[in-house]
């Protein structure tokens, strides 16, 4: 058994290669116990591949990644013992019934008879599968089905519940009832770590994120650091004249300095700033002088898109470590910064 | 109704990982749950042996020469000798369909034993195997098949022994096909190969009767051996079970590891 001090995961230099394909490269990452962790970015930035590695299902290709106190590399069976996985597809068996599936996942967990059944009874009352338990998975729908597998991934109570893009695919009714369980999960004490491409989903449930891109670490922090820092403020408006929407934005630009965005068909043109008040009444005098007009403007902090939209743009153009968060990683300040707040408004602190 | 708060609270963590033997018997008992429930794949094991065996013995039997004995009697041995390598391409497609659904994914991310992972796939199928071979046992008897040997019903138990052994034996081949094809189609495809094996063989005419060419091939591929084996035991006096056991045993030995090396790899 390991302590419970040691770090939910450690991750040194951690490189996954596939033939020429590099799917982690070098990443960093050092995350405290006792919390729900999201990894996000976009499709192919290796998001499951470390999923995939933290789960010892791929081997590192160099590097040292450590999950609760043991290393993938040569204590695998330890980290199976602590770790329960709910892929991108529902792993369950649909010939079997729900009750079946979760029993059977909690004996190769290593519970005896009993307590297998044990098991299965308290996930189908925690995930509200009662009503479908007997029936043969092949009847349930698609959230029922995430449900069930999130349900196996817990029968044998793992410290960490890894969950890979938990709600992909699912309708937004479905994608609810999966945030619930897993919320109901995380205030029962489980640490989670989660990837998604859906921003609200890590805004819904994680206390902390990471960006990766191209396979390394890119930003992390608590959700309020990261929009703090890229964040200053946005200016946000809607031009009357759909045409006038271009000439918009090339002042927003010339005014910020940053690229504008245009959303056509909401006429809302936005862009990211940092002189706040006196650049928006910058921009309010320009517009007058070149006679467009405005139907709102204002100033907004930015949404988790712009913020992932800026960091990911800048890694690439740039080195990590200049990014204006801290790099790869929620090690040293951060780390105590973020625990303490944690531990200080408990386990899921949300708006 | 109040939301349930629980997890480790209420599910009991467990004292440590399941013995080789509880996950061996759980992953084998999943894939017989599959074939029990699922008519498709019990009702067409037997269905399809059954017209294959139909229309070798009424369709292409009149037209082969066996010498001495009635060509059901030729047939009957060989075909059930081989049937696995007709059937087993269901075990390659499962495997390959279970990697890429990720239930194969949830087993290796559980504190198991992968020798128990490919052991548990390899027995239950080698039963629904069994079951196959069974139900075509009592079609060759239908259709005429009649055992003739000096050994009587006991060499037939052992004849019928040898089928089960090879049975068996190209479960693990075909499951190594499952893992190395990665997907359904690959597997299907490839498992067509196995079953050509069973043409260049003595399993549907003797081998004397190929081009010499062919000959030597047809001869010392291990079906030839391991049909002969069951002929002998069944229908002549004699019986030469060496070559058959020795082939079966290396088979095995090779290949009941490697698909536990290869479910590693991931």
């Amino acid at each position: 058994m390991t302590t419970s001090s040691a770090a939910l995961i450690e991750a040194r230099g951690l490189t996954v290669r596939f033939g020429t394909i590099t799917a982690l490269d070098g990443l960093d990452l050092s995350a405290p116990a006792g919390q729900v962790l999201a990894v996000l970015g976009p499709n192919g930035a290796g998001k499951t591949t470390l999923v995939r590695t933290i789960a010892t299902l791929v081997q590192p290709t160099s590097g040292d990644l450590c999950v609760l106190g043991h290393h993938v590399a040569d204590q695998a069976s330890q980290v199976r013992f602590d770790i329960g996985l709910a892929g991108q597809f529902a792993a369950v068996e649909p010939t079997m019934t729900g009750r079946e599936n979760l029993e059977m996942t909690a004996r190769l967990f290593g519970h005896g008879r009993r307590a297998a059944a044990a098991a299965a009874q308290a996930v189908i009352n925690q995930l509200d599968l009662g009503e479908v338990a007997e029936r043969r998975c092949s009847t349930y729908s698609g959230g029922q089905k995430r449900r069930l597998d999130l349900g196996a991934s817990l029968v044998g109570a793992p410290r960490l519940l890894l969950l890979d893009e938990p709600t992909t695919g699912l309708d937004p009714m479905s994608r609810r009832e999966v945030w619930d369980a897993v919320r109901r999960l995380v205030a029962g004490g489980t640490d989670v770590l989660l990837t998604t491409h859906y921003l609200d989903e890590a805004n819904e449930l994680a206390d902390q994120v990471v960006i990766i891109d191209h396979g390394r670490a890119v930003a992390s922090g608590t959700l309020a650091d990261l929009k703090a820092s890229v964040g200053r403020d946005v200016i946000d408006m809607a031009v009357v004249d759909p045409d006038a929407a271009t000439a918009a934005a090339r002042v927003l630009e010339d005014v910020t300095s940053t690229p504008a965005r245009i959303d056509g068909v909401n006429r809302r043109i936005s862009a990211v700033c940092s002189g706040g008040p006196t650049q928006l009444a910058a921009t309010i005098t320009r517009l007058d002088q070149t006679r467009i007009a405005v139907e709102e403007i204002g100033l907004r902090r930015p949404t988790l898109d712009e913020v992932f939209a800026t960091l990911t743009a800048s890694s690439t153009s740039s080195n990590a470590s200049d990014s204006a968060l801290q790099p790869a990683g929620l090690a040293a300040t951060s780390t105590t910064r973020s625990t303490s707040a944690i531990s200080s408004s408990g386990r899921i602190a949300r708006p | 109704m109040t939301p349930v708060s629980l997890a480790p609270s209420i599910v009991a963590r467990p004292a440590g990982p399941p013995s080789f033997l509880t996950a061996t018997f759980e992953v084998a008992r999943r894939v017989l749950r599959k074939f029990v429930r699922t008519p498709g794949l019990w009702a067409m094991a037997v269905v399809q042996s059954a017209l294959f065996l139909f229309s070798f013995r009424y369709v292409f039997g009149g037209a082969i020469h066996t010498g001495a004995s009635a060509y059901v009697d030729f047939l009957v041995p060989g075909y059930v000798a081989t049937l696995v390598l007709f059937a087993g391409g269901g075990t390659a497609v499962a495997v390959a369909e279970d990697r890429a659904q990720g239930f194969t994914d949830r087993l290796l991310s559980l504190p198991i034993s992968r020798h128990a992972i490919a052991t548990g796939r390899i027995l239950a199928d080698f039963v629904t195997t069994t079951w196959a071979i069974a139900g075509t046992v009592a079609f060759g008897f239908l259709i005429g098949f009649r055992l003739h040997g000096a050994g009587g019903a006991v060499h037939g138990l052992a004849g019928l022994a040898l089928c089960l052994l090879y049975g068996l034996v190209f479960t693990a081949v075909f499951a190594v096909i499952g893992l190395v094809a990665r997907n359904a189609q690959a597997a299907q495809g490839m498992s067509m190969i196995a079953f050509v094996l069973a043409f260049f063989s003595s399993t549907y005419v003797p081998v004397a009767s190929m081009p010499g060419w062919l000959q030597p091939f047809a001869k010392y591929q291990p079906i030839t051996p391991m049909v002969d084996a069951v002929r002998s035991l069944l229908v002549s006096s004699t019986s030469d079970l060496v070559l058959a056991l020795v082939w079966s045993g290396a088979i095995l030995l090779v290949f009941t590891p490697l698909a536990a090396l290869l479910y590693r790899r991931g």
